[in-house]
C-alpha cells in the first residue's frame, strides 16, 4: 500500500526536504538541518506541514453526548471557539490516542472538530460511528482528514507571521487554546492558538486545495518532523504511538502524566477503570531525565537504578538542540520519579548516568 | 554533488582513509554526513586499540539516526580526534579535514587495494 501524501509534497521536495514515513504518511522530516529548524522556532518562527494529522467533525443533536462519552475531558465546558486537550481511552483506561477537541463557533447547535494523530482517522471514525450506533445516538461523524491541510506556525514571532497574512482578524485576542475562522491570504481557514513546541503559535487548517496559497503567505522557516520531535521532547509532550501505544506501551492518562484531562465527574468509556486507578494510585509514571555521561538516549533503551537493575524503559530521547545535552522521557516506578533521583540508561549495553528532571527541560 | 577527494580511498559504508605515510587518517564522507544530518555524538576507540578491516570501530549519531562505523583497514590507533567529542558538528562542517576521526598505523598496506577508488565511490553515491 502506498503512503499518503500531504497536498504540498512536491513543494517540500522542491525545497530540498527529505521525507520519512509517519503514521502511513510520507512527510518532510528535515529541510536543511534539524538543529537550525529547531532554533528558528525557539528564536523566531517556523512553519510545519502537519497535514498528516487526522480531523473528524461531529455534529447533530447528540454530538455532545457522543464526544463526552468517547473522550476523557469535559466537552460541555467548551464555549464556541474553545478547545481542549483530551484523551481517548479504552475500557481499561488505556490511552488509544490523544487529541485536541474544538467546538466550532457560529453554529446553531454544538459542532465539534477533533484532531487525532496521524493514521488514526479511520480507527476513530469506526470507533465514533460504532459507539454512536450502539448507543442509538443522533449524530453525524465525518472523517475530514483529506479536506483539510494543516500548518503549525510556531515561535516568538508566530503572531506577526500569521497576522501579516490575516489583515482582518484580531489574532492577538485569541488566548491559548482559542480558535476562530479567519481569512488567510483570501482563504477561509480555521486558526487556533495551539501547538506542540512550547512556543506561542498557531495551527492553521485550510482547505486541501488551497494549501499552497496559504503556505506561501505565511512567512516562516520551513520545518520538518525532526525538529517537531526535538521541540516537543524539550517540553516533555507525549508522542502518540511512542510515549504511549495501546499495543506496545499501554498507559493510562495518570501514568502518562496527563491526569488533568480526565474528568471523573463525566461519563465516558474507561471512566470506572480510571476512577479505580485514581484512588489506588499508579505504580509507574512518566518522567524526564537528563544524561550526565556522553551518549544519546533513544526509544526502547532500558532504564536502570543506581545498582544497575532495570526498572523502566526510555520512550523518547534526543540530544536537546537548545541545551546541547542528552535528554529523554520514559516510565519508571513512582519511587524513582522525584527530581534529582539518580538512574542510569543502558546505551548499547553501557550504563550512562542520568538524573530525573521533571519536564519541561527548558524555561 | 558531494565532495569526494581524489587523495583517499573509500568503503561502501561511507568511511574514507588516506593511503600515504606511516599513519593514515580515517573519517566519514561528505555523503555520509549529509545523510546523517546534524551529528550530535561520536564514539571512537582509544589510542592503542586495534582495528580490523571491515569490522565496527565506533558509532556516530545524528539527531535522527545511529550509524555504526566500519574500519577501512586493519591497524593500530595512534591518535584520536578528541575534538569531535565536544564538537561533533565538525563532522558536518569539514568531514575530510577537521572532522577526521582516527590516525592508524596500517597492519597491511595491501588492504588498500580492496577499497573503492574515488571514481568507484562516486558511482555508488550517484
Amino acid at each position: 500500500m502506498g503512503l499518503r501524501k500531504p497536498p504540498l509534497y512536491d513543494v517540500h521536495a522542491d525545497a530540498g526536504a527529505t521525507f520519512t514515513e509517519f503514521g502511513g504518511w510520507d512527510m518532510p522530516v528535515e529541510y536543511d538541518s534539524i538543529k537550525a529548524e529547531h532554533v528558528a522556532v525557539r528564536e523566531s518562527v517556523g512553519i510545519f506541514d502537519v497535514s498528516h494529522m487526522s480531523e473528524l467533525e461531529v455534529s447533530g443533536p447528540d454530538a455532545t453526548a457522543l464526544m463526552q462519552r468517547l473522550t476523557t475531558n469535559d466537552v460541555t465546558a467548551l464555549e464556541p471557539g474553545d478547545s481542549q486537550y483530551s484523551a481517548i481511552v479504552n475500557d481499561e483506561g488505556v490511552i488509544i490516542d490523544d487529541t485536541v477537541v474544538y467546538r466550532l463557533p457560529d453554529r446553531d447547535e454544538r459542532v465539534y472538530l477533533f484532531i487525532p494523530n496521524a493514521g488514526h482517522d479511520e480507527e476513530m471514525y469506526d470507533r465514533w460511528t460504532s459507539f454512536r450506533d450502539d448507543w442509538d445516538l443522533d449524530a453525524t461523524v465525518e472523517d475530514v482528514t483529506e479536506d483539510w491541510a494543516m500548518f503549525a506556525v510556531q515561535g516568538p514571532d508566530a503572531l506577526d507571521s500569521v497576522t501579516d497574512a490575516t489583515p482582518d482578524a484580531a489574532l492577538d485576542d485569541l488566548s491559548k487554546f482559542q480558535a476562530t475562522f479567519a481569512d488567510v491570504a483570501g482563504v477561509e481557514c480555521w486558526v487556533a492558538r495551539t501547538g506542540y513546541t512550547g512556543e506561542d503559535g498557531f495551527e492553521v487548517l485550510c482547505p486541501w486545495d488551497d494549501a499552497e496559497t496559504v503556505w506561501s503567505a505565511l512567512d516562516a522557516t520551513p520545518c520538518g518532523l525532526g525538529s517537531r520531535d526535538t521541540l516537543r521532547l524539550e517540553m516533555g509532550y507525549l508522542l502518540s504511538g511512542q510515549d504511549f501505544d495501546p499495543e506496545t506501551e499501554p498507559r493510562t492518562p495518570y501514568e502518562a502524566g496527563i491526569g488533568f484531562v480526565v474528568k471523573l465527574d463525566t461519563e465516558f468509556v474507561g471512566r470506572d477503570a480510571l476512577e479505580q486507578q485514581s484512588e489506588a494510585g499508579v505504580d509507574e509514571t512518566f518522567v524526564g531525565f537528563a544524561l550526565l555521561d556522553r551518549g544519546v538516549p533513544r526509544h526502547g533503551y532500558d532504564i536502570a537504578d543506581a545498582d544497575g537493575e532495570v526498572i523502566g524503559v526510555v520512550t523518547s530521547g534526543t540530544m536537546s538542540p537548545t541545551l546541547s545535552e542528552p535528554i529523554g522521557l520514559g516510565y519508571v516506578p513512582v519511587e524513582y520519579a522525584d527530581d534529582e533521583t539518580e538512574i542510569s540508561v543502558l546505551v548499547r549495553g553501557r550504563e550512562k548516568r542520568a538524573v530525573i528532571v521533571t519536564p519541561p527541560f527548558i524555561n | 554533488m558531494f565532495e569526494i577527494p581524489d587523495d583517499r580511498k573509500y568503503l561502501e559504508s561511507h568511511e574514507w582513509t588516506t593511503t600515504e605515510g606511516d599513519a593514515v587518517k580515517i573519517g566519514i564522507s561528505d555523503f555520509a554526513q549529509d545523510e546523517l544530518g546534524d551529528v550530535v555524538f561520536v564514539e571512537l576507540p582509544a589510542e592503542g586499540d586495534e582495528l580490523a578491516a571491515g569490522e565496527e570501530f565506533g558509532v556516530v549519531e545524528s539527531i535522527k539516526a545511529v550509524s555504526d562505523l566500519y574500519a577501512p583497514i586493519s591497524g593500530t590507533v595512534t591518535a584520536v580526534n578528541e575534538e569531535l567529542f565536544d564538537a561533533p558538528e565538525l563532522l558536518n562542517d569539514d568531514p575530510y579535514g577537521d572532522g577526521w576521526m582516527l590516525e592508524v598505523e596500517p597492519a597491511d598496506t595491501s588492504e588498500f587495494d580492496d577499497l573503492l577508488s574515488p571514481e568507484e565511490y562516486r558511482e555508488q553515491t550517484e
